[in-house]
């Protein structure tokens, strides 16, 4: 489903990536590890198309086409989901219009026909239980005063509507306590299906004590210095980062 | 500058043998004033960026007879879609009565059209028309004091409360083209009582006039007012349009200003927190295109201890369209504790708008909190890319950030019937869109 080979990309010129090999197959989950600064949210942020980032070489094959061409709406109607470490606020659109619109945007993207607001509220309802949200904050304006609990289920919740392909999140386990962090990983566990992947990037391991990968990679200094099962996560809880990102250097 | 239309018709303004004494005299006074002061230049403070030459060389004659072609059909687009409010209309600032109504009853409120007003309730017409607000200063409340032919009075009376908003809708057609409208409103709501009031400008053309409107809103102790003042004029029109309040003890003043008709348009929205515990909250929005060249003035007087005052107005210029605000706090020496934000956001979508902004802060106490800030911008990249990764294309994602931009003040107006109005006229707008459904784009 993805394919990332040498990947290499700057942020106002400074090198993040520095080549990356990474293979993700559909059914999947893989989770990506690594210190502040390592470029794991890098990593996100370039395969969502965030223009803030060079791709300056390397190629990124998306079920067989060229994902680094793509604009990042495009990426999301060819069924690419990032789900973001800092949601943005878009005070002035209600949360259900927002949805309704990427919903329909995707749909058409398609061929397929939109849905109407009566029929698009029924399929929310049953999302809305998923993230354990209350329908009223489908009226709030996008993440505009919500907690960063809420933000992070917003992120999940969208995700639920979408229903991606490949989805990446983004440190979406940072902020929350353990409630939440519960109805986050139960949400990504319930959509985990057979045709679809799930790319989780976190700092800490506790997040995949709830999402159990299947591969474990970690990133030090733009590179994946190792790679292993899931085991490989409760190692780096014990023994921290260090034994690794020294061996990059 | 003056033109010569409008000194002729001032001249004459006094000598109406059928009002009583003291208000012909108020209007020799008045004209007397327009006279000496002339219309105002762009070499004073208040008038810097707005140049009012094109009013005075349009020279618009002011005394008019009644008339305009207007049917009750077509003002259905500018009553909200309510129901039961008292609804007073004026064509061409002229009251008609035909299409007016009552609304439901409210005991111990009264909505009069003007002449009426001079009739049965002449006290308390003389005792506040003009008091409220001064022309010495300002040329167009001076004008418009010299040469109103209508308007409203609304006196809601001690303890009492509107049972429905009151609409004041001025309409103008084709009939009022090189003419002028000078309404006069006067709102007097006494201690503890409570209304809404809705004055709406609006045409059914595109006809070019010269609307002049003053409205005087005394607050008394622990009075509530909600007062909103809607401009949508034909697009070759000029309006200057100046509310100005006086706020007792307990009050409170919530005031919300939409502006986005005329090709030149000058709103005042003036305020004086006279007693201790007031409130006042100013909101706004300006949508300029084409040529345009819309102006807000708002002046708040701080002049008791612990009242507060809230400010947004948010602004949305496209193509050479000229955008003005300036947002005057005054804090005096004896209102200590005052408590003040403002804010002024305006975004431009187009290289060639223009905004000049200008919150200004006097403070005279030492005892307060008061904060103000401008922002000028373009569509938030950091909401356009959270909009594209989600499927949305970078076009329409645009429109959407822009109809957000303004849904974030028009969410604040607590009337649903002129918020929903004004988010749709909104959406039309800047997405092409009509909302039709439960799924608003507005948030609540």
């Amino acid at each position: 489903m993805l394919e990332i080979k040498g990947l290499r990309a700057t942020a106002s010129d400074k090198e993040i990536l520095k080549g990356i090999d990474l293979t993700v197959n559909a059914g999947e989950v893989h989770a990506v590890m690594g210190p502040n600064g390592s470029g794991k949210s890098t990593l996100a942020q370039v395969l969502a198309g965030h223009p803030a980032y060079q791709v300056t070489g390397g190629t990124v094959r998306y079920d067989g086409e060229d994902l680094l061409d793509m604009d990042p709406e495009v990426r999301a109607q060819k069924g690419l989901f990032m789900a973001f470490q800092y949601p943005v606020e878009i005070p002035g659109v209600s949360n259900a219009y927002f949805l309704r619109t990427a919903y329909n945007e995707i749909r058409k993207a398609r061929g397929e026909e939109e849905v109407d607001p009566m029929d698009f509220l029924d399929i929310m309802e049953k999302k809305l239980e998923l993230v354990d949200m209350d329908a009223a904050m489908l009226q709030r304006s996008v993440n505009t005063g919500f907690s960063g609990g809420e933000k992070k289920r917003n992120e999940i919740l969208q995700m639920a509507v979408l229903d991606p392909r490949l989805a990446i999140l983004d440190e979406t386990d940072s902020g929350l306590d353990i409630d939440a962090l519960r109805v986050v990983a139960n949400g990504v566990n319930t959509l985990r299906r057979k045709d679809n992947a799930t790319i989780v990037v976190t700092h800490y391991q506790r997040l995949l004590n709830f999402i159990i990968p299947d591969y474990v990679h970690v990133l030090a200094n733009g590179r994946i210095v190792k790679s292993g099962g899931k085991d490989l996560a409760v190692e780096l809880e014990a023994k921290g980062y260090d034994w690794l990102t020294g061996a990059a250097a | 500058m003056t033109s010569q239309t409008i000194l002729e018709d001032a001249r004459a303004a006094g000598s109406r043998d059928d009002e009583p004494r003291w208000l012909r005299d108020m209007r020799t006074r008045a004209a007397r004033r327009f006279e000496a002061l002339g219309f105002p230049s762009t070499r004073g403070e208040d008038w810097r960026y707005t140049s009012t030459s094109s009013i005075a060389e349009l020279d618009f004659r002011a005394l008019r007879e009644p008339g305009g072609d207007v049917e009750a059909a077509d003002l259905t687009p500018f009553h909200f879609g309510a129901g039961g409010w008292t609804t007073l209309v004026f064509v061409n600032g002229r009251y008609d009565d035909a299409l007016s109504s009552a609304g439901v009853e409210s005991p111990g409120v009264t909505v009069l059209p003007y002449a009426r007003a001079i009739d049965e309730m002449e006290d308390l017409v003389r005792d506040n028309l003009g008091t409220i607000t001064s022309y010495e200063q300002n040329a167009f409340t001076a004008l418009n004091t010299a040469l109103h032919l209508d308007g409203a009075v609304i006196h809601v009376g001690r303890d009492m409360a509107a049972a429905a908003p009151i609409h004041l809708l001025f309409v103008s057609d084709a009939n009022l083209a090189k003419g002028s409208a000078q309404p006069r409103v006067l709102i007097v709501a006494e201690r503890n009582s409570k209304a809404t009031v809705v004055e709406s400008y609006v045409s059914l053309g595109e006809a070019t006039y010269f609307t002049n409107a003053v409205t005087e809103i005394s607050l008394g102790d622990g009075a509530t007012v909600a007062h909103y003042k809607i401009q949508r004029e034909s697009p070759r029109s000029y309006h200057v349009g100046t509310v100005d309040v006086r706020q007792g003890r307990d009050s409170h003043l919530v005031q919300f200003s939409f502006a986005t008709g005329a090709a030149l348009s000058r709103t005042n929205i003036y305020t004086t927190l006279a007693g201790e515990g007031c409130g006042a909250t100013l909101n706004g929005l300006y949508l300029g295109t084409g040529t345009q060249h819309v102006d807000h003035q708002t002046r708040i007087e701080h002049q008791a201890e612990n009242c507060y005052s809230r400010e947004v107005y948010k602004g949305i210029l496209d193509d050479t369209a000229h955008g003005v605000w300036n947002g005057k706090v005054y804090v005096h020496p004896e209102a200590q504790k005052t408590d003040g934000k403002q804010e002024n956001h305006t975004l431009l979508l187009s290289d060639r708008a223009v905004i000049d902004t200008k919150p200004q802060l006097e403070i005279f106490a030492d005892d307060v909190k008061c904060t103000h800030g401008a922002t000028i911008g373009r569509i938030d990249k950091a909401a356009l890319f959270y909009m594209k990764s989600r499927g949305v294309g970078a076009a329409r994602a645009r429109q959407l950030l822009t109809y957000a931009f303004a849904a974030d003040v028009l969410e604040k107006i607590e009337l649903e019937p002129i918020r929903d109005t004004l988010e749709a006229i909104a959406m039309f707008r800047f997405t092409g869109e009509e909302q039709d459904d439960g799924t608003a784009a507005g948030s609540r």
